[in-house]
């Protein structure tokens, strides 16, 4: 196995994509040639490698960007295109939550708007709240949407090329905390289905609902609890939407408790969703409250000692884990 | 412009304003239309003469006021009527009803309520169309309000940028809602702001079929040539209100009344006799011919079956 970060494994997805497909092109601020120009960054090298044509360095302007989406989808292209920084999602969002989730239900089903919005987030660089502020729950929250987010290089690949190939309007967020740590990610041709969640560890006594960046701090907190003889299991949601229900209702039946850990604020987080899942269709199984572990509700802060006291850790999760285990 | 074409394009005139008229009937008389009914009466030559300089294959992107782009385009008046009723034969099966009406069959591909949105589209169909080589373009219809939007700014921008095969229409009716023209913006012409984009920015009467269809006729060989987008300002006229709940209280009457007697399928017919195209009587048949079609869509919509209220679970994902 190849040992590559996130960003390379997204990198891997859209090259292997675009030569299989001609159909596949790629639009963005800075994709071709970009400021932060370095290999870890998802799609360095690929204007060299396919061409202004299909690599098109757009002006700053979301909204065109997200239509150029929606329009080329429509005739048969299947684009991909980048919205820098998930708080820009603002900017795009009339594209894709009034006309890329809604067109083809209003065409009485005539209609398919294959195309792949990235967008990177994630708390931890020190950019502030108008570049750190993970929306995933806003765009869970659209109908005819799919919503995908990774939280490992492998997982990374194979789901981007299933939403490549997706005839649905799909996010794929990708959390930028992951474009620095190479982890194992198979070689070759392979695809991951979305809505299909993953146990990342399997563990008798709580289930961890987790996505994205906070794997690992779930991972974290899984080794300490283990010391102490609790075993979590880890449940990697990987899409948010279609949820995976029946994963999460099986893990449930096993552990009869939940800690669901996400980076995103708490009030209206897609945390929320899950806790309602569990109460709604698995209250018999349940030993004890559900719990959460989110950011707080704030903005994300600048300051570095502020911006952590954001980000969940392994601490919390620990704390949280042991007051339903004990 | 030939005689015959000059024909068509007044049977395509003629269809828009008897099946909006027939619309305003049901709504206000008759009261059996749900929801909203947003009518372009009296903008006639803006989407026949646009629609008339296009090719089957061409892409079209409407707004609100979409009934005559989507006829002018060769929709079917039975399943667009139904569509409007709501029913389960109407084209999009009753769920976009009147204001987001798509016929894929005719390559009307999106209809958008919100203004300005269907603008980005365009620019996306039209750069698949240059992706993909055709020989083809796509007309973005929109009023005057939406120049007013970020989302005008930004696709001019990239479209005129990449040089893309798409012709921005703004049909400019004097009003944005309730607004005239000079109390939402201080330009005169909606087409000097194409200078803004190094495009060609072209003002033409509106209410003047044959003209509208140079202008976009013209435009199109841009297109085809390699050589960009166009936006083109019709200036026309809305008869009726935003929608046919408006009241009007913000419309002079006088002014109205004025631009009544500039009525666009007045001016073509006029025209047409005086060339000696087509005769009285044949203008008789012709009229016939439309109210018919028009009464049989309305039957059609009328004795169509509601949908099944599960049917609103589908066509949301493929």
């Amino acid at each position: 196995m190849q040992q590559i970060t996130m960003g390379q494994a997204v990198r891997q997805a859209l090259a292997e994509e675009m030569q299989r497909d001609p159909n596949v092109f790629l639009a963005g601020e800075g994709i071709g040639v970009g400021i932060h120009e370095s290999p870890v960054m998802p799609t360095f090298g690929l204007l060299r490698e396919f061409g202004p044509d299909r690599v098109k360095d757009t002006p700053v302007s979301e909204a065109a960007i997200a239509g150029l989406a929606v329009g080329a989808s429509v005739l048969g292209l299947r684009p991909v295109v980048e919205v820098m920084f998930n708080p820009f999602f603002t900017l795009a969002s009339d594209q894709i939550v009034n006309h890329a989730a809604k067109l083809r239900y209003l065409s009485g089903g005539k209609s398919s708007f294959p195309m792949v919005v990235r967008v990177k987030t994630g708390a931890g660089f020190g950019a502030g709240c108008q570049h750190s502020h993970n929306l995933e729950a806003w765009a869970a929250h659209c109908p005819g949407l799919k919503v995908v987010m990774p939280g490992t290089a492998a997982d990374a690949k194979g789901l981007l090329k299933s939403a490549i190939r997706d005839d649905n309007p799909v996010v794929f967020i990708e959390d930028m905390g992951l474009y620095f740590f190479p982890t194992p990610v198979p070689e070759g041709e392979y695809t991951i289905p979305i809505g299909v969640a993953d146990i990342k560890r399997p563990g008798r006594d709580v289930t961890v609902v987790t996505w994205s960046k906070m794997l690992g701090v779930a991972f974290k907190a899984a080794a300490i609890l283990s010391k102490e003889g609790i075993e979590v299991e880890i449940l990697d949601l990987r899409t948010l939407l279609p949820l995976d229900k029946e994963a999460i209702i099986t893990s449930l039946k096993k552990t009869g408790r939940l800690v669901i850990l996400h980076e995103a604020t708490r009030t209206g987080g897609f945390g929320g969703e899950i806790a309602a899942l569990a109460v709604d269709e698995a209250f018999s199984y349940l030993k004890a409250p559900v719990k959460r572990v989110t950011g707080p509700d704030i903005p994300v802060p600048f300051s570095p000692p502020l911006e952590q006291f954001y980000i969940p850790d392994e601490h919390q999760l620990v704390e949280a884990v042991k007051s339903v285990v004990l | 412009m030939e005689n015959k074409k000059k024909i068509e394009l007044y049977r395509s005139m003629l269809l828009i304003r008897h099946f909006e008229e027939k619309l305003t009937e049901l709504c206000r008389i008759e009261r059996k239309l749900p929801g909203m009914v947003i009518l372009c009466t009296g903008q006639e030559a803006v989407a026949a003469g646009t629609c008339a300089a296009l090719e089957k294959d061409d892409v079209i992107i409407s707004n609100h006021r979409s009934h005559g782009h989507l006829l002018a385009k060769g929709a079917e008046p039975n399943t667009v009527m139904a569509e409007i009723f709501g029913k389960k034969t109407g084209c999009n099966k009753g769920k976009s009803g009147t204001l987001h009406i798509a016929v894929p069959e005719v390559n009307a591909l999106c209809t958008t309520t919100v203004v300005g949105g269907g603008i980005p589209i365009a620019v996306g169909t039209a750069f698949a169309q240059q992706y993909k080589k055709r020989r083809q373009v796509t007309r973005c219809f929109f009023g005057n309000g939406a120049p007013d939007e970020g989302s005008f700014h930004e696709s001019l921008n990239m479209a005129a940028l990449w040089n893309l095969p798409v012709i921005f229409v703004c049909e400019n009716n004097v009003y944005s809602g309730a607004q005239r023209m000079e109390e939402h913006t201080k330009v005169k012409d909606m087409a000097a702001r194409a200078a803004g984009y190094a495009m060609p920015g072209v003002v033409v009467d509106g209410n003047d079929a044959e003209a509208v269809f140079k202008a976009t006729a013209e435009a199109r060989l841009r297109c085809l040539a390699g050589e960009g987008p166009t936006l083109i300002e019709c200036k026309t006229y809305r008869w009726r209100g935003h929608g046919e709940a408006d009241h009007q209280a913000y419309q002079p009457k006088d002014e109205i009344a004025r631009w009544m007697e500039r009525c666009p399928v007045k001016k073509i017919e006029r025209e047409l006799l005086a060339a000696g195209a087509i005769s009285n009587q044949e203008i008789s048949e012709l009229e016939e011919s439309i109210a018919k079609i028009v009464e049989d869509a309305v039957r059609f919509a009328e004795e169509s079956p509601w949908p099944a209220p599960l049917k609103a679970l589908d066509d949301v994902y493929v």
